[in-house]
């Protein structure tokens, strides 16, 4: 009896919190698709409010699938050396530079924005264009990268692998090409994973570096909150949703992969 | 392949000096063990021929002909086994294999037949397509040796090759490493801590101690020709007769003993085989421990130096503990060697 009663305070407990955290989310949802949210769901369902904020955010979209491609780039281009370089070199001046390149974990989105700002908001051809918030989520996204592929570098005896292909005959770029990058394989894909998911949703730092002409999606959000009508928000989070939620259980996989390969 | 390794000493950055000038001569198709202690610099030796470490100034070292000294690891065309033998988790036992061939460029059939060639050799075709995570701790030695013997390098380092195994494996995989490196025909150097493992499969065992080479020889010659009190402990495990040597005579805390030639400014040791119970014997001491061990008993003696001393015995009527024995030695089985204070 006792431990009936237990159970169903749990599963009661479970699915309170489901549903408090489940219900904002349907009913924007559903606003979405709803001819007059004002009216209620029995106005009837429609996918106009979706064609419309595509038709007005499309740009939007296509700008920060864009961003996240190339922030994994660069965060690739930068982080896997990064990474390598540390994991190679273990010391205090190592984990300072780890420690330094996690800042921008500590420092708030706002704050990093304004010193982009105040050091490059001058330089006109820059400061206008896409690259500039490109600049914002590699700072912002980098640690990410860097950390995943550290920790699964970390868990191998590097070095000792290395020295193994280098008696085979391996030069440092084959060693790197053959062993390192095929390894860290788990922690690359879940750091890029990472760095994708982060990217298309930056708001705060993107927010403070965007210009009228470059909004991505979640500042196009904010947009149409401002200044469409509710249906079209809503809509807009529906298809700010279908973008990000298989990017994020495909990085909860990537993560846990990667974990489980550096224990 | 000879090595030839002269003046090569090791001194890093903090001073420590790991290796102190040292000089090697390997022959063609000599199998070598360095013996030592950990920290004696076996191991850093054994990197500096392998070229994963960089020697102090002056040392050279030679490869036949060619003086190897400044070529990089990978330009040397040596075979490496390492102690935790850092195969490719990325690979197959085959790709672990082929990899050193890959590297030389050699055609896609050339590699293939060669790795089947040392698959075959090394009793492990039923493995060749496994993930090397999915092999025991034996299959990746094998593994470890294969990859490094396939691209036919010049000389074979092996750095403790066995350590990682359990206790009962080990035997069974020192005495096939034995055959196997005789198989393969090749110059080989392998670094141990292990006095059975280095008598069972080397041709010449290198003792090693704080940085240089102390004695080396066949096993037979480490075994009875000791040349210092460090090599007769290490190698055989000989005992210390502590007690004081006037002329040919050793006086002990339980006895007198003859030795077999003036020991001023000696020291005596002896070995366990060579302690008789014998009730007649001029020592006498305590049975504080007695091991049984199949073939014979481990007796420990107390009273007769200060530590207890081991005797092997044969027989089956073994003493008891507490008991008290007489025991003898003949004076041709004590070593005389000179005392580490003379040295």
């Amino acid at each position: 009896m006792f431990k009936s009663k237990t159970k169903l305070l749990q599963l009661t407990v479970t699915l309170t919190a489901c549903a408090f955290l489940l219900i904002p989310t349907l009913m924007s949802v559903l606003a979405g698709i709803t001819v007059n949210y004002f009216k209620g769901v029995s106005s009837g369902l429609t996918f106009k409010w979706v064609l419309n904020v595509w038709e007005l955010y499309a740009d939007s979209i296509f700008l920060s699938l864009w961003l996240a491609i190339a922030c994994l780039i660069v965060t690739l281009i930068i982080g896997l050396p990064a990474a390598y370089g540390l994991a190679r070199h273990p010391g205090w001046l190592s984990r300072l530079l780890e420690e330094f390149i996690s800042l921008p974990l500590a420092v708030p989105g706002l704050a990093l924005a304004l010193a982009l700002l105040q050091l490059y908001g001058t330089l006109n051809g820059f400061r206008t264009s896409w690259t500039f918030i490109l600049v914002g989520h590699v700072l912002y996204t980098l640690p990410f990268m860097v950390r995943s592929i550290l920790a699964v570098l970390a868990a191998m005896d590097l070095k000792t692998l290395e020295e193994g292909a280098a008696s085979l005959g391996a030069s440092p770029w084959q060693r790197f090409r053959d062993i390192v990058v095929p390894n860290a394989m788990p922690g690359i894909l879940a750091g890029a994973l990472t760095v994708v998911t982060l990217s298309i949703g930056e708001f705060n730092l993107t927010w403070m570096l965007h210009t009228p002409y470059l909004k991505t999606l979640p500042v196009g959000l904010a947009d149409s909150y401002a200044s469409m009508r509710l249906e079209i928000a809503s809509a807009y989070t529906l298809v700010f949703f279908i973008l990000i939620v298989p990017l994020l259980m495909a990085m909860q996989w990537a993560s846990a992969r990667a974990q489980r390969i550096s224990q | 392949m000879t090595l030839n390794l002269t003046n090569t000493a090791k001194t890093y950055g903090d001073g420590t000096k790991a290796l102190l000038p040292t000089s090697l001569n390997v022959d063609t198709g000599e199998i070598v063990s360095l013996l030592g202690p950990s920290g004696c610099g076996k191991t850093t030796l054994l990197r500096i021929i392998a070229g994963l470490e960089t020697p102090d100034l002056g040392g050279k070292i030679w490869f036949d002909s060619d003086d190897v000294t400044d070529l990089p690891v990978e330009r040397r065309q040596v075979g490496m086994v390492f102690q935790s033998y850092a195969l490719f988790p990325n690979m197959s036992v085959r790709a672990n294999i082929g990899y050193g061939l890959k590297m030389q460029k050699l055609p896609k059939s050339d590699i293939e037949a060669r790795v089947s060639e040392v698959l075959e050799m090394c009793q492990l075709n039923d493995y060749s397509q496994r993930a090397v995570t999915a092999l025991s701790g034996g299959q990746r030695q094998r593994v470890a040796l294969a990859r490094a013997i396939a691209p036919r390098p010049r000389l074979l380092l092996l750095d403790e090759p066995l350590s990682a195994l359990d206790a009962a494996l080990r035997e069974t995989l020192r005495d096939e490493l034995a055959i196997l490196l005789r198989k393969f025909n090749i110059t080989a150097i392998f670094v141990t801590h292990d006095q059975n493992e280095a008598m069972a499969i080397a041709d010449r065992v290198a003792v090693m101690s704080e940085g240089e080479i102390v004695q080396s020889g066949t096993p037979e010659e480490l075994y009875r020709n000791p040349n210092s009190t460090f090599v007769a402990g290490f190698v055989g495990s000989a005992m210390h007769l502590a007690g004081k040597i006037n002329g040919s005579k050793l006086t002990l805390v339980g006895g007198e003993l003859l030795l077999p030639s003036d020991g001023t400014g000696c020291e005596a040791f002896v070995r366990a085989e060579n302690i008789q119970i014998n009730k007649n014997g001029p020592l006498s001491g305590f049975v504080d421990a007695v091991t049984f061990l199949g073939t014979h008993y481990r007796v420990g003696v107390s009273g007769v130096v200060s530590e207890t001393i081991t005797s092997i015995f044969s027989g089956t009527k073994v003493p008891k503990l507490g008991e008290k024995v007489r025991l003898s030695v003949e004076p041709q089985s004590i070593l005389l060697l000179p005392s580490k204070a003379q040295k």
